[in-house]
This record gives C-alpha cells, sequence and structure tokens, in this order.
C-alpha cells in the first residue's frame, strides 16, 4: 500500500470516528471496561501468584527414614526423590543439624540448659531427614504418596494447606476473570461491529462510487480497519494509565495505613505487574478493533 | 473497445432485461445507446461495470472477458471506464478539487500526482476557478462538469455516461454534449446511455437503439426517433 493511501485511509477512520462519536465512544468505553476488568484481575492474579510462590518456598515436606536405615540407603532414597518430577530441591538435615535446629527453635538456642538437661545425648538421633520443597503445591499429596512408596521411608510430614488453598483461590480468580472477561470481550466487539456497520452505512455512497470508478477492496476496507485498531488503541491505554495510578496509590495505601497486612503481603512493583499486562492489553484492544472491523467489513462490503 | 457478444439478461424475478444483444463499439468511436424506461439501458450498463453478470453471452472491454474475469481483476476493468453517473453522484460534504481527487485516491494515486493533474482536468472543463466550492454552491451544469472531470481524470479507455443531460436545461446540455466530443476527438471512445432527443439529433453521431431488451436498430449516423 502506498502512503498517500495510507494517509487517506488514516485521514478517513478520523473523519469516521468524528462522525459517529457517540457510537465510538460506546466502543472505546466497552474496550475499556473490558480491559480495566482485565487489568484488576491480572494484579489479582499476579500478586497472588507471587505471594503463593514465596509461601511455597518455604514450605517443606520432610521424609524420615526407618530406624537403622545406613547412609547408602539414605543416599539411594535421596536420589529417588530428585527422579520425582515435582521434586524442586532436596536438602539432607542430619540428626545433629535437626536437633540443633531443635534447640534453636524450642530453647532458644540455651545450649548450657539443653546439655544440662540431655547432656550429650541426641533425642533425635533416629530423625535426620530429607527436606524437600515442591515444584508445585497443589500437587502435593500425590506426591507424598509416591514418596511413601519408597522403601524404607518411615514418615513423610507435609505442610499445611494455606498455599494450597492460596493456589485455589488464585485458580477461582483466574476462571472468574476468564468468564466475565470472555462476556466484555464479546460486548466490545459486538459493539466495535455496530460502530462500523454505522459508518459504512454513512458512507454508503462513498463506498458504491469507490466501487464503480475501480477501488480495490482493501482500499475500500482499510479505513474501516484503521477505525477499529483506533478505537481499541484509545481503549486500551485509558484503563493502562488508570490502573497505573490506581495501583500505586492502593500500593501506598496499604504500605501506610495498613502496616500489619503490608508486612505479610508484599505487592509487587506496578513496574513489573505492567511489563506483562501493558503489552496484552494492547495486543488485546487492537485484536478486537482489527478483528471487529475486519469482519464487519467482509460481512457488509462484499466488495 | 467494447464486444457484446448474445448478451441477454434475465432476473431472478423473471424479467427479461437484454435479450441476446450483440454489437461491437470500436475504439475512439462516439455512441449513443438510447431507448425508453425498460429498454435495458440501465441494465446495460450495470452489466459493462461487471455489477451484474450476464445469464447468456459474454462481453469484452479493452481485451478483458467478462466470463474469465477473477474478482480481483474487477477493480482493474472498472478503470478502463470513466463513469460519468445520474444525478452527477458527487460527495456532497467535498469541494470541486476533493471531488475529482477522490478518483485518483481510489486508485492509489499519489499526492504529487493529484495535485497536479486534478487542477489540469479541471482547467479542461472550465471550473478551475472553482476548485473550492461544495457542489450546492454550484449549478446543475457545473456539477456535471465537476462529474466528467472526476471521470476523465484517470485518462480512462472509456467514458460511459449515463443520462448526462437528464437534469440539465438545453444550453447547460449541449455544452456538456460539446465537452464529451471534444474529448471523443482526443481519442476517448464516449458511451452516452441517454433518452434526450435533442442531443442525439444535434450530435449525429452512432446510435445503437433498445427495445424491450432488444437492438431494434444500429445506424452510423442518426438520430432518434419519435417512437422512443
Amino acid at each position: 500500500m502506498k502512503i498517500s493511501t495510507l494517509r487517506y485511509s488514516i485521514k478517513q477512520s478520523f473523519i469516521s470516528i468524528r462522525r459517529n462519536l457517540l457510537f465510538s465512544l460506546a466502543s472505546i468505553g466497552t474496550i475499556v471496561a473490558c480491559l480495566f476488568l482485565f487489568g484488576v484481575f491480572y494484579s489479582i492474579i499476579i500478586n497472588m501468584t507471587s505471594e503463593v510462590k514465596s509461601i511455597q518456598s518455604t514450605l517443606t515436606v520432610s521424609v524420615f527414614f526407618d530406624e537403622g536405615t545406613d547412609e547408602n540407603r539414605i543416599m539411594e532414597i535421596g536420589n529417588e526423590l530428585k527422579s520425582i518430577s515435582n521434586v524442586d530441591t532436596i536438602n539432607y538435615v542430619s540428626a545433629e543439624k535437626a536437633w540443633a535446629g531443635y534447640i534453636d527453635d524450642v530453647y532458644n538456642g540455651d545450649t548450657d540448659y539443653v546439655h544440662a538437661v540431655f547432656g550429650d545425648d541426641n533425642p533425635l538421633e533416629n530423625a535426620s531427614s530429607y527436606e524437600i520443597t515442591l515444584k508445585n503445591l497443589s500437587k502435593q499429596n500425590e506426591t507424598v504418596e509416591v514418596i511413601k512408596t519408597i522403601p524404607n521411608v518411615r514418615k513423610v510430614n507435609s505442610s499445611d494447606v494455606t498455599a494450597q488453598s492460596l493456589n485455589s483461590v488464585s485458580r477461582l480468580v483466574g476462571y472468574a476473570s476468564i468468564g466475565i472477561i470472555t462476556i466484555l470481550f464479546l460486548v466490545s466487539l459486538f459493539l466495535i461491529s455496530n460502530t462500523i456497520t454505522i459508518g459504512i452505512s454513512v458512507r454508503k455512497e462513498e463506498i458504491a462510487i469507490m466501487k464503480l470508478i475501480g477501488a480495490k477492496d482493501s482500499f475500500v476496507r482499510t479505513p474501516f480497519v484503521i477505525e477499529g485498531i483506533i478505537i481499541g488503541l484509545v481503549g486500551s491505554f485509558i484503563p493502562l494509565v488508570m490502573l497505573y495510578f490506581m495501583y500505586n496509590a492502593m500500593s501506598q495505601y496499604l504500605s501506610e495505613h495498613f502496616t500489619l497486612i503490608a508486612n505479610m503481603f508484599k505487592m509487587v512493583p506496578v513496574a513489573e505487574v505492567f511489563k506483562g499486562m501493558a503489552p496484552v492489553s494492547v495486543a488485546i484492544g487492537v485484536g478486537i478493533g482489527f478483528f471487529g472491523s475486519l469482519l464487519t467489513t467482509r460481512k457488509h462490503l462484499r466488495v | 473497445m467494447i464486444v457484446l457478444d448474445h448478451v441477454s439478461m434475465k432476473y431472478p424475478t423473471g424479467t427479461l432485461a437484454l435479450d441476446d444483444v450483440t454489437f461491437h463499439i470500436g475504439k475512439g468511436e462516439f455512441v449513443f445507446i438510447v431507448g425508453s424506461s425498460g429498454s435495458g439501458k440501465t441494465t446495460l450498463i450495470k452489466l459493462l461495470l461487471n455489477e451484474i453478470k450476464p445469464t447468456k453471452g459474454d462481453i469484452v472491454v479493452s481485451g478483458m472477458t467478462y466470463s474469465k474475469l477473477k474478482r480481483r481483476d474487477i477493480p482493474k476493468l472498472r478503470r478502463k471506464f470513466g463513469v460519468v453517473f445520474q444525478n452527477f453522484r458527487l460527495l456532497k460534504d467535498r469541494t470541486v478539487f476533493e471531488n475529482v481527487a477522490f478518483a485518483q485516491q481510489v486508485v492509489e494515486k499519489s499526492n504529487k500526482e493529484i495535485r497536479r493533474e486534478v487542477p489540469a482536468v479541471l482547467t479542461m472543463v472550465g471550473l478551475a476557478s472553482e476548485y473550492k466550492k461544495y457542489p450546492k454552491q454550484l449549478s446543475g451544469g457545473e456539477q456535471q462538469r465537476v462529474a466528467i472531470a472526476r471521470a476523465i481524470v484517470n485518462r480512462p479507455d472509456i467514458i460511459l455516461a449515463d443520462e448526462p443531460t437528464g437534469n440539465l436545461d438545453p444550453a447547460n446540455s449541449t455544452e456538456i454534449m460539446e465537452l464529451l466530443d471534444d474529448l471523443n476527438k482526443k481519442g476517448t471512445t464516449v458511451v452516452v446511455v441517454t433518452h434526450n432527443k435533442e442531443i442525439v439529433d444535434a450530435m449525429q453521431k452512432r446510435v445503437i437503439r433498445l427495445k424491450k431488451g432488444k437492438i431494434v436498430s444500429d445506424v452510423v449516423k442518426g438520430g432518434y426517433k419519435d417512437e422512443d
């Protein structure tokens, strides 16, 4: 396409948007609503995912062995654990280390007192273990069942359900957002299609003349497709700007007014959220505009 | 240049608009196609512009055989014609310059070409000084001149004029026909579809007369007949 033709098409797109300003604004409005919700859910999910990950990294599954299991067998068990696909990291905790840790946790590191009570005994002599972290905590139960089948494994202590619950909530939010966003996408497509249809009917005479004096299909369609893209582009930028300021404000508000929550729950920095969200939002906005107008011109122009 | 070979057009309603029409128009000819309403003139124009396809027969224009045309060839075919529509069909929201430039934008001419060629054509039709005006600010004759300027700006092989004097008084009609005659003398084939008896009689050009979809006469230098 020639530059002059592209310039002509862009000019015509703006003229058409101006002529059908109300419909154009309605289309932009629905895309804004759609992508705003998308942005809200995206932010929630990315924060929950980040939280799940940070909790996941602190939760371990402990694997204890039968009494009297020798070191060679313990090493073999270690290798077997490594071969399980959901196992992320594996760390051997010897009986001494376990006892030292227990002293730290329970007696606040008061070794004199412990020595006075237990002497040189190690009550956790048979408590050497492997501490493992999992790649996917939602599959914890299955993985624990697999570990239990390994010979000489006496006991498997798994973490509580907090992370799993977070994971389920995160998934639920994900499904709900997909549902709502899909409906809004369809509404956006419908409204864009309506706007373009009106644009076509307003320019019916012009299009008829164009066709009769030898306009190519692409020449007739391009201004409408550009119109759709412009609507999509504007509709994607507005929620991004809104979300940027709202996210920052909320982040600041939480840290200032709810210190306790802010300490427990660290919000993902806005730049990191937008790194993924901005291109996806723009792509969705432009995509809705492009396909909405393309399908409509194909249906109505048949040139 | 234009060949109609046993062309018939029957609409889905059953109306036989053209019935076995055959004629040949050579390069550089000036031809009137005349007939009363319902004679098939409008159908003929639609067929020539490939808006509809004949139910029988075939058409060849400048070497392009309609039955063999692909969809993508249609714009190329239509660019062979400069069409002067009935009722001018100018774009009301655009100036004289923009209306003529529109035809060039459609065929994707560069802005440089448009700036060079549009004023030249407006000068040719005597509207150089009116280029900023909108159609409603012009007389009927002037509007038709704009329509002709738009039709000829891309230098088509054929000018196809549908009732070019339909909305004009006799003086303006004569001027428009003189303009078309001048273009014909410069080598452009001109086909005028009309039922304006005065201009057909005055011009003494080839006249193809249609009646109820059939050619009833084809005279090399003729006039209109009262029965039409």
